[in-house]
C-alpha cells in the first residue's frame, strides 16, 4: 500500500499536468491521461528507471454508455413488477452518472523489476475515436489493440495491422458496445437448396431475464466492507 | 523465366495439431516459414458480454469454459475480483482448499499439455500415460463439485462446500468383476484427502516415467532444443507470463511475487529455464508439476489439522444452507433474493490476477453499483503468447511450427473467449 502511494507521488512529480486524474482504490493505482499525451506518458513509463513498466499486461476498450443506469428502479417500494421485459422498459429517469467521454481504452501495466502495477485510462477523441497505438512501445499491444478495435471500434493510430480479430470475416458493427444487442443482428445457417451458408436477420427477441438494479440502501451495503477512500 | 512466389498454406481450423480451432495462414519459402498469420475467433462466444447481462454468480460457470483444461484457476481469478470489490476476507480453510485445487488444476493442465505436445511431435505413448493420471484428478473435481470438468466450485466468499469424507466407488459391471473392482477401489476407501494424498505419493514416480520417455530422448531433443528461442527482454516486451516467461529465464511467478490465497505460507520453488527454447519450456513445466505436488502435500497436512468454515456466513453474499432455509424466514428471503436478483457490488473497478498454469490470468471488473458487472475483461494468458507465434516461428521449418505452437500451451476457449 505504501509503495503505490509512493508510486503515485513519483508519477505526479514526473508527469505533472499530463495526468488529468489519479486514484488509488482497492489497492490499485489508476491514472487518467489525455489521448494526446498517451504515447509520451507510456514511453516514459517504460523507459524511466523509477517506473520500468516492462510488460503490458492488457489493453481493453470500455463503453460507458448506460453507466449507473438501472433497468428497474428500486429506491422506493415498487408496485410495478419486472415482467421478463420482452417490451423494453424505458430506462429509468435517473440522471446519467458518467460525465466523461463514452469510450475509454484501459491499459494494465506491470513492472517485473519493481513488482508494481498501474492502470492507465485514456479517452480517445470523441468524434473520430482515435488514440495513439502503443505497439512501438510494447509489441504485446498488437493483438490487444486489434481486439479493442474489433469489439468497440476504437481506432489505434499507428497500428501496423488494424484488422478485426475475434469476429467473423465480413462482420459489421462493434459487438461489445452497449447499444449492440446481445443476440446480434444476423444469424447464419446452411441452406440446403442454395448449397451455401446464408446470413439472415435474427429471429430472437432480446429480453432481460434479470433486471439490472442498483441498490444503495443499508441492506445491500453489508457492514464490514472496507471501502477505501479514493485519493488516499 | 517464370515468376517465383512464396507458397501460401492454410493450416487448420480442423487440424489435430491446431489445438482446437486455430486457422493459420503460413507463407512458405520452400519449407521455411516466412510469415505465419493466426486467424482466431472461431470459438468466440462473447463471454464478456454475456457476463454483463447476468448477476455475478451466474457467470462463474462461464469461467470454467474459458480455459477448459484449467477450470478452477479461471474461477479463482473471477471470484478474487468480486471479493476485492466487496472487500471481504475469505476463511483460511477455503483459501487452502483453493490453493490445493489450483495446484491440482495445474497438474491437470500440464498433463494435457505434455500429452498433446508429445503427440504433436510424434511420441504417442506419453499421451496415454498422461490421461491415466488425469482420470484420478478429475475424480477429485467430481468429489467436491459433482462435475468432472466444469466445476463452478469457487464462490465469492469461499468454496461451495467442504471436502467430502467419502469417495465415489466403482461398481461391478459386465466388464469388471468383483475382484477387479475391489482393486480399483483400493485407494477410495477413505476421504477425499486420503485419495489425494495417495495420488501425491504415486505421482512423482509417474513424472519420472514421462521423463524417461522424453527428457534424454534423442528425437525429442532434436525437435525441441534451439527451437522457438525467445530472449528474456523480448519475452517481457511481448507480454509473456507463466512458463513461457520462466522458460526464458525470468524468475516471475505471481504466487511468489504478489501472493494470493495462502501461497505466502507455502514452501515451493520457481523453476526457470536458461535458453528460452521449446525444450526449456518443457523442463519448466515438468518441474512445476513436481512443485505442485509438493504444494498439494502441504495443503493436505494443513487441511487435516484445521477444520473450519469454508465459506462466509454473510447471507447477503452467500446462500444459507437448505436446512436453515426451510425453518427460518429470513434465510428463505435471503435465498430468494440471492437467486433471483443476486447481490450488488459497490461502484469501482478491480483487477485480480492469478498464476494460471498458462501464465497470468486476470479479470478486470468494472462495477457501477449494480447486481451485474458493468464490464468484465478477461486477460487470457495464451492471447499474447499466440500473438507472438509469427515472430517465434519465422525462419523455422514447417514441422517446427507445430512444436512451437504446442510448446505455447494454447487453448482456444480462453483465447477466443
Amino acid at each position: 500500500m505504501t509503495e503505490i502511494v509512493e508510486l503515485k507521488k513519483q508519477i505526479h512529480a514526473f508527469f505533472t499536468d499530463k495526468i488529468s486524474e489519479s486514484v488509488i482504490a482497492n489497492r490499485e493505482l489508476t491514472i487518467e491521461v489525455t489521448a494526446g499525451a498517451l504515447y509520451g506518458v507510456c514511453t516514459a513509463l517504460r523507459d524511466h528507471a523509477e517506473f520500468a513498466f516492462d510488460t503490458l499486461i492488457d489493453v481493453c476498450g470500455v463503453d460507458y454508455l448506460e453507466y449507473g443506469v438501472s433497468q428497474w428502479a428500486t429506491e422506493n417500494v415498487t408496485v410495478t413488477g419486472f415482467g421478463r421485459a420482452v417490451e423494453q422498459q424505458p430506462a429509468s429517469e435517473a440522471e446519467v452518472v458518467w460525465d466523461k467521454p463514452r469510450f475509454a481504452a484501459v491499459y494494465h501495466l506491470l513492472s517485473t523489476q519493481h513488482n508494481h502495477r498501474l492502470r492507465v485510462r485514456a479517452f480517445p477523441d470523441v468524434d473520430s475515436l482515435q488514440v495513439d497505438s502503443v505497439v512501438d512501445i510494447w509489441p504485446a499491444a498488437n493483438w490487444f489493440e486489434r481486439e479493442a478495435f474489433d469489439l468497440y471500434g476504437i481506432v489505434f493510430v499507428g497500428h501496423p495491422d488494424l484488422r478485426r480479430i475475434l469476429t467473423d470475416y465480413g462482420f459489421v458493427g462493434h459487438p461489445f458496445r452497449k447499444d449492440f444487442p446481445l443476440s446480434g443482428y444476423v444469424e447464419v445457417r446452411y441452406d440446403a437448396t442454395q448449397k451455401r451458408v446464408v446470413y439472415e436477420p435474427v429471429d430472437i427477441t432480446p429480453r432481460v431475464l434479470v433486471p439490472k438494479v442498483i441498490r444503495e440502501d443499508s441492506r445491500y451495503n453489508p457492514t464490514g466492507i472496507t471501502q477505501e477512500k479514493p485519493d488516499a | 523465366m517464370p515468376e517465383l512466389r512464396n507458397y501460401t498454406l492454410n493450416f487448420g481450423p480442423q487440424h489435430p495439431a491446431a489445438h482446437g480451432v486455430l486457422r493459420l495462414v503460413v507463407e512458405l519459402d520452400g519449407e521455411v516459414i516466412q510469415r505465419a498469420d493466426p486467424h482466431i475467433g472461431l470459438l468466440h462466444r462473447a463471454t464478456e458480454k454475456l457476463a454483463e447481462t447476468k448477476p455475478y454468480n451466474q457467470s462463474i460457470g462461464y469461467m470454467d469454459r474459458l480455459d477448459y483444461v484449467s477450470m478452477m484457476c479461471n474461477e479463482h481469478s473471477y471470484v478474487m475480483a468480486i471479493e476485492k470489490l466487496l472487500g471481504i476476507e475469505v476463511p483460511v480453510r477455503a483459501q487452502y482448499i483453493r490453493a490445493m485445487f489450483d495446484e491440482i488444476t495445474r497438474i491437470l493442465n500440464h498433463l494435457l499439455w505434455l500429452g498433446a505436445h508429445a503427440l504433436d511431435i510424434g511420441a504417442m505413448a506419453v499421451f496415454l500415460y498422461c490421461f491415466r493420471e488425469r482420470e484420478d484428478l478429475m475424480d477429485c473435481y467430481e468429489a467436491v463439485s459433482g462435475a468432472r470438468m466444469h466445476a463452478t466450485y469457487y464462490r465469492p466468499g469461499g468454496v461451495y462446500r467442504d471436502l467430502p469424507n467419502k469417495m465415489a466407488q466403482y461398481q461391478t459391471s459386465k466388464w469388471h468383476n468383483k475382484k477387479q473392482v475391489a482393486k480399483r477401489n483400493e485407494n477410495r476407501q477413505g476421504s477425499l484427502l486420503d485419495f489425494i494424498e495417495d495420488f501425491t505419493q504415486r505421482f512423482p514416480k509417474f513424472i519420472d516415467e514421462y521423463e524417461t520417455l522424453l527428457t534424454d530422448n534423442r528425437i525429442w531433443k532434436q525437435r525441441t532444443v534451439g527451437i522457438g528461442v525467445v530472449s528474456p527482454e523480448r519475452a517481457k516486451a511481448l507480454g509473456f507470463t507463466g512458463p513461457m516467461l520462466r522458460g526464458s529465464g525470468v524468475e516471475w511467478d505471481l504466487r511468489k511475487k504478489q501472493p494470493y490465497a495462502v501461497y505466502d505460507r507455502i514452501d515451493f520453488d520457481i523453476p526457470v529455464g536458461v535458453n528460452g527454447d521449446c525444450y526449456d519450456r518443457y523442463l519448466v513445466r515438468i518441474e512445476e508439476m513436481r512443485q505442485s505436488n509438493h504444494i498439494i502435500k502441504q495443503c493436505i497436512d494443513w487441511l487435516r489439522a484445521n477444520p473450519g468454515p469454508v465459506i462466509l456466513s454473510d447471507h447477503k453474499i452467500t446462500p444459507p444452507t437448505r436446512t436453515e432455509m426451510k425453518d427460518d424466514m429470513e434465510s428463505l428471503i435471503h435465498h430468494f433474493k440471492l437467486f433471483t436478483e443476486g447481490y450488488v457490488l459497490p461502484e469501482g473497478e478491480a483487477y485480480a490476477a492469478v498464476e494460471h498454469p498458462k501464465g497470468e490470468f486476470g479479470i478486470y471488473l468494472i462495477s457501477d453499483g449494480a447486481n451485474k458487472p458493468f464490464r468484465v475483461k478477461i486477460r487470457a494468458a495464451g492471447f499474447p503468447h499466440l500473438a507472438a507465434l509469427d515472430e517465434m516461428c519465422r525462419g523455422h521449418m514447417i514441422a517446427d511450427l507445430v512444436a512451437i505452437l504446442s510448446s505455447q500451451d494454447i487453448v482456444f476457449g480462453e483465447i477466443d473467449r
